[in-house]
């Protein structure tokens, strides 16, 4: 067996996925580089080069800039609710209190259900009048809400169905972690006195640092990536006060046609992603104690 | 990003190109793209309407492609037209004609009118429906299924508030008084009726331009290239519409659901309402008590928008197919297939030609509130169409938004509007 026999042989095992990956990110990925310094073509009028004037007027877009906006406080309000969620839920169902395969059930039941079914649910718990919600707040006084069609709750309501939403999956995964914890270590702590709050904050809570790592960065890549329920809930409105940055690169795209600006809003949005990324891995990464 | 999309697409659509190609002495074949979702109560009709014509064509086939929303449709049309591969004839809104005609993807149909039975034919469509199928003295677009807005009202609560209830409001100023003696509250003050109700959660300029025009304004020129959205007309419009939620406080605050408005009214929690008269059927099966239909209410006029999609013969197919298309285009829209398509759908027959047949005669007489659309035809104004529809339709939604939710006062919306649409279309000139 020569060097390059096995060269040849490595490459020809890796050539599926390596034609996969080029055809379906890597050249994408780098058309879309390319296509964001170019106007966009229209029939008669070709393609023009324009340098770096699609990034420049993001900045005076006020769409781009709402939905960055949005899009931070969507991400910093729904990644700690979701993770704080879905770490409660895996300690409760990990417990030994009764009923846990019927909690763990409900629990993880909104992960499996498509999100265009489950926003189409939620436009009815949301519905100003006679919606669930304002079902339930009405014999406390509470006058009916326009939840979805009023700014100031819009953004608000789109995120508590996120976090509704995403918890139970995350919750997938703080459960193998907690039962892959020794229970000869709660013995030991239990032993010695440490009270149930003190080995949580520093025994359990620690070991589950790399599950809560890897949580984060998917729960934070969920929330730039998730916006079936903009397109049905809100449509972005109103006046763009639920606009996300994925939702408004589709509508540029495909709704208005202008490729040109949607390239560079998809750079935008990947050199962001991958920032955040960087951050995680590089500074997180080394905080975080692994066995 | 889009050659990539484009190429995946030409290699799916290539293997169909095979199947025609050994098929050649057969019928000629013609794609058919319809907005609709597979499998609704539409696509019997349509199917139904192709087979009959089918049987009086022998020599064409027609293949009815159900593609979803508008939006998909023209999404999937555009997409497979730049992968080389378009259907012969799409339905498509009419108010995205210059987007149609700025990617090259649409063929004029003035090379196919030739006879005089054409040229009568093409002579009978009303004129108002013809503005948005129609730019630089060639016509692009066939009317087909078009709809405008129409008011409702409850009789019941009408009676109830002592008013006559066969007679809804006829101006600005009756909906809002009516409007005012119809809102209820109970005992804390919260609402639990409200006078009057319009839509304005998407395409809300529609409703705007309705408005604008019983206001003796414009909100764009037909040509496509320019808007007139910080117009004393159009602002004093915005403003009257806003008021009724802000102001007089009988309509509810911020944005208005198109789905849930009329099911707020078959609850009773809207006692009047403006919706597309495609919602006619949906209101007589569904309202559990009398209700009204009139024109929309007029300020120093009537006026009332239109809306709907065209037929579009494509660009980059055979002549032969053109052909085909264009002589599908033509029987789907004659007298007897538009006055059968209108009362199966409730979509307006834009020819008068329709209206006089024996059916929709008998149509209108057993269901009187039919011909309310009819009627407003003399009043009706095309829907704003321009260069890059989607973008200046989506700019001047914001500015009703911010104004309707009381974020911005509607002369600022608009001028704010304006300024970005003036942007937008200062290429187009």
């Amino acid at each position: 067996m020569t060097g390059a026999k096995n060269q040849i042989t490595a490459w020809l095992l890796l050539l599926p996925a390596v034609v996969l990956l080029a055809a379906f990110t890597h050249v994408p990925a780098v058309m879309t580089f390319i296509n964001s310094f170019y106007s966009t073509p229209r029939g008669t009028r070709p393609a023009k080069f324009k340098g770096v004037d699609q990034y420049a007027n993001m900045l005076a877009d006020p769409v781009f800039l709402a939905a960055l906006k949005n899009n931070a406080i969507y991400a910093i309000g729904t990644v700690p609710a979701a993770i704080g969620l879905s770490l409660l839920m895996a300690l409760i169902v990990n417990s030994s209190i009764r009923g846990k395969s019927l909690l763990r059930m409900s629990f993880f039941l909104p992960t499996v259900l498509p999100m265009i079914a489950v926003a189409n649910i939620w436009l009815f718990f949301y519905t100003p009048g006679y919606g669930l919600i304002d079902r339930v707040l009405a014999p406390f006084g509470f006058a009916e809400t326009n939840w979805l069609g009023d700014p100031s709750t819009a953004l608000g309501s789109l995120m508590v169905l996120a976090v509704w939403k995403e918890a139970g999956f995350f919750m997938i995964f703080y459960l193998a972690a907690l039962q892959q914890i020794s229970p000869s270590l709660s013995e030991a702590a239990s032993l010695e006195g440490a009270s149930r709050w003190y080995f949580f904050r520093r025994v359990t809570f620690p070991l589950l640092m790399p599950t809560t790592l890897f949580v984060l960065i998917n729960a934070i890549i969920n929330s730039f990536r998730l916006i079936d329920h903009v397109i049905v809930l809100t449509r972005g409105g109103p006046d763009n006060a639920s606009t996300l940055l994925l939702y408004y690169i589709y509508q540029t795209g495909f709704r208005f046609w202008d490729t040109g600006y949607a390239a560079a809003l998809t750079m935008v949005l990947l050199a962001l992603l991958a920032a955040l990324a960087f951050i995680q891995f590089g500074v997180l990464d080394r905080k975080v104690h692994y066995k | 990003m889009r050659t990539h999309y484009g190429n995946w697409l030409g290699t799916i659509l290539l293997g169909t190109t095979f199947t025609f190609g050994a098929a050649q002495a057969a019928p000629v074949e013609v794609n058919f793209y319809y907005p609709v979702a597979i499998g609704g109560p539409v696509t019997k009709i349509v199917d139904d309407l192709i087979s009959r014509f089918e049987a009086s064509h022998p020599d064409i086939k027609v293949k009815a492609i159900y593609s979803g929303t508008y939006s998909e449709t023209i999404s999937k049309s555009l997409a497979a037209y730049k992968a080389g591969q378009p259907p012969e004839v799409a339905v498509m809104l009419s108010a995205d004609l210059f987007t149609l005609i700025d990617e090259g993807a649409i063929a004029p149909l003035d090379g196919f009118i030739k006879t005089d039975e054409d040229k009568a034919w093409l002579k009978g469509f009303s004129p108002v429906f013809m503005t948005n199928s129609q730019s630089d003295a060639k016509t692009w677009g066939i009317p087909f299924q078009r709809g405008t807005t129409v008011f409702f009202w409850n009789k019941d609560a009408f009676k109830e508030a002592g008013l006559n209830p066969d007679a809804g409001p006829q101006n600005w100023e009756e909906v809002v008084d009516f409007a005012t003696r119809l809102t209820r509250r109970d005992t804390n003050g919260n609402v639990t009726r409200w006078g009057m109700q319009v839509p304005s959660s998407l395409t809300s300029y529609w409703l705007l331009q309705g408005y604008v025009a019983q206001n003796g304004g414009t909100i764009a020129e037909p040509t496509g290239d320019k808007t007139y959205f910080d117009a004393p007309e159009v602002v004093e419009a915005l403003q009257y519409w806003t008021d009724l939620a802000l102001k007089h406080k009988v309509m509810k605050p911020g944005v208005i659901e198109w789905a849930t408005n009329p099911k707020d009214f078959f609850e009773g929690r809207a006692a009047m309402f403006t919706t597309t008269s495609g919602n006619l059927t949906n209101v007589k099966t569904n309202a559990p008590f009398p209700f009204g239909v009139q024109m929309l209410p007029e300020h120093k006029k009537r006026g009332a928008p239109t809306s709907g999609g065209n037929l579009y013969i494509f660009n980059g197919t055979a002549p032969e197919k053109q052909e085909a298309a264009f002589q599908f285009v033509k029987w789907l829209t004659s007298a007897d297939q538009s006055a059968e398509w209108s009362i199966k759908t409730g979509y307006i027959a834009p020819r008068d030609d329709a209206w006089n047949t024996d059916a929709m005669q008998a149509y209108v007489k057993e269901f009187p509130g039919a011909a309310v659309p009819h009627d407003q035809i003399p009043h009706m104004v095309p829907e704003l169409s321009t260069h890059e529809n989607q973008r200046v339709a989506r700019v001047i939604d914001d500015a009703i938004e911010a104004a309707l939710t009381g974020a911005k006062t509607p002369a600022d919306a608009l001028a704010a509007a304006q300024q970005e649409a003036e942007r937008i279309l200062q290429d187009y000139r």
